[in-house]
């Protein structure tokens, strides 16, 4: 079993209260943190190769040396927004262990500069959201937060207030999530500027997943070099993945960064019920190009998922490579960590119009190409799905997927492009087929 | 008589706001107080947040149509969220929904004539790995695999409403 960091509370029972978190080690890496100059928390972060676990993988330390040298006001905001389908990662740390994220926010609020600090937690969670907000009175209690700590740098004082979304799923996009934070419809902003620039309110701001600053206490505990060396030589640390499905034991899982996907799906999480053959398997989040069965001995680590020869690129149609911008081919990326596993009964059509409909429902409705893009993916997919296409069908979806995709303001576009060329290039046939 | 907020909403408005730099920002906290409050966004709830806010109505009304969550209309004691997204459909979510549609003798936006229950079909509610499942204010119903488990669920909510 890999080394548990961020799952270590899960299931254990009374570790979300402040008592059996502090039994638990909760709040124990602040007085050495303190003791710390502001700038050597961020290197120790750089030391750690720890990459965001929302979905790109960037470079955690990296991202915050982007904040303005000195600015007289930083944010913190915390994403806490999960809603890639096939993820339920970030949920489980909020209910099972919210003192270690809290205290990863005071650590990280004190790398940042941050004085008042933000999570951002999704409006549906109403059971997660009661216990963290428990967790903050507690922490506010105790003096974590909102009392001055003697620190390095001279006094250091934290606020933190959770904030409620309202459901919607472009609010885990990290502008949309600033506009809603602000009390606006949440929708995203034109990049650059970025948000550590001009974030929220205006001011240089830091957005980081819930798994990523979970992260941070054993970083800062156990030093940055130890937690490279639990990784691969560029992403360090472990991962967590979500595993559902068509398998024996779905469940969330801390593993190895890098462990091969063969190994997730059938030691992991006990193969396929009933001895099945697999068919498919989305490697990320529904967002993620699906991988065939010929695709798993791939490591489930950032750049290998997009790198791997072994996995085959995305066409934009047969033969030609979908350009990912200067000529980068599209193979498929580690996302949000929702491994979604499909065994031979699936149909595979029916699984990509469910994706399309997801997306074209979550379209904020700002760009015109994904507002309307989206919506005919869901309706052309849909009647393939109820065996109703017609002819060039499969090719106008190619056609409306490579018009979204690098031509919306946020990602959610790309988001749905993707899976759609990707089905189109490794499940043609079976869409093909449902053209009488 | 006009909507007001009661002495206790009030005072949670003026904490929810010292939270903040701008009074805008607490537009979403403050509607979801007034819709725990009143039960639904009526036109009446939204001129109330507005004028509390100092924010327009427009933007009020824009910020209530854009979110999923927030509801112009009453709904049932009960939200069921059912998840049918690909996780929760590749392990029986459509195959719940359709059972708790039947039994109810609703469709998913409608609410039951005794006002005990409403469906919403929902996207992915980040409980994957416990496909398929239905989320009730603070409840999670997992792993619902068959169709006793869902007539449970339904009365055991029917004896004690899980309210938002």
């Amino acid at each position: 079993m890999a080394t548990q960091i961020v799952l270590r509370n899960m299931g254990v029972e009374g570790a979300n209260t402040l008592k059996g978190a502090l039994e638990r080690g909760a709040y124990s890496r602040l007085k050495k943190t303190f003791a710390l100059l502001p700038g050597a928390v961020v290197d120790e972060v750089k030391r750690s190769n720890l990459r965001g676990r929302g979905g790109a993988g960037f470079p955690t330390g990296l991202k915050w040396t982007f904040l303005p040298k000195g600015a007289p006001t930083v944010y913190l905001v915390v994403n806490a927004d999960e809603s890639e389908p096939g993820t339920c990662k970030d949920r489980e740390i909020l209910y099972w262990d919210p003192h270690l994220l809290i205290e990863g926010v005071i650590l990280a609020s004190y790398a940042l500069n941050s004085r008042h600090s933000y999570i951002y937690i999704r409006g549906e969670m109403m059971r997660e959201h009661a216990v963290l907000q428990r967790a903050v009175e507690e922490a506010y209690a105790k003096g974590y937060l909102g009392k001055d700590h003697k620190c390095a740098g001279g006094n250091f004082r934290c606020d933190l207030t959770v904030h409620r979304g309202a459901g919607a799923y472009i609010c885990g996009e990290e502008t949309a999530l600033l506009n809603s934070l602000e009390g606006k419809r949440g929708w995203p902003r034109l990049k650059p500027p970025f948000p550590a620039i001009k974030g929220l309110f205006g001011q240089p701001t830091i957005v980081n997943n819930v798994e990523t600053i979970s992260n941070l206490p054993a970083i800062l505990e156990q030093g940055g070099e130890w937690f490279a060396g639990l990784g691969t030589p560029k992403s360090g640390g472990t991962r967590i993945l979500c595993v559902s499905g068509h398998v024996n034991r779905p469940g969330v899982y801390e593993l190895p960064m890098g462990i091969p996907l063969r190994e997730v799906i059938y030691d992991v999480a006990g193969g396929i019920p009933g001895g099945r053959v697999l068919k498919g398997v989305i490697p990320g989040g529904s967002s993620m190009p699906i991988l065939t069965p010929e695709e798993l001995d791939v490591p489930m680590e950032f750049d290998a998922l997009m790198t791997d020869a072994r996995i085959k690129p995305v066409e934009a149609r047969p033969g030609v490579l979908f350009d990912l911008g200067g000529g980068k081919q599209l193979r498929t990326m580690a996302g949000s960590g929702g491994v979604i596993v499909m065994d031979e009964t699936t149909d595979m059509v029916k699984v990509c119009w469910r994706i399309m409909r997801f997306y074209a429902h979550e379209s904020c409705g700002q760009c015109t190409p994904c507002r309307e893009g989206t919506g005919w993916l869901e309706r052309i997919t849909r009647r393939l799905a109820e065996g109703r296409g017609q002819p060039g069908d499969v090719e106008l979806c190619e056609s409306i997927a490579t018009g979204i995709a690098g031509n919306t303001i946020c990602p959610l576009g790309d988001a749905a492009a993707w899976p759609m060329l990707a089905f189109t290039t490794k499940f043609r046939s079976e869409l093909q087929a449902r053209i009488p | 008589m006009p909507l007001a907020f009661s002495a206790q909403a009030i005072q949670e408005i003026a904490r929810v706001r010292s939270r903040y730099p701008e009074s805008q920002a607490a537009c979403l906290p403050v509607l979801h107080l007034a819709q725990h409050e009143f039960g639904h966004l009526s036109d009446e709830a939204l001129k109330l947040v507005a004028a509390t806010l100092e924010l327009p109505e427009s933007h009020v009304f824009g910020v209530v149509t854009f979110y999923t969550m927030f509801r112009r209309e009453p709904q049932g004691e009960n939200v069921l969220r059912i998840c049918t997204n690909v996780s929760c459909m590749l392990s029986g979510g459509y195959r719940v929904l359709d059972q708790v549609c039947d039994q109810l003798g609703i469709r998913p936006g409608q609410t039951t004539v005794d006002g005990k229950f409403s469906i919403v079909e929902e996207e992915c509610l980040a409980a994957c790995a416990d496909a398929p499942m239905v989320l009730c204010g603070k409840r999670y119903f997992l792993r619902l695999s068959s169709s006793e488990a869902v007539d449970q669920m339904l009365s055991e909510l029917r004896a004690q409403p899980e309210r938002e």
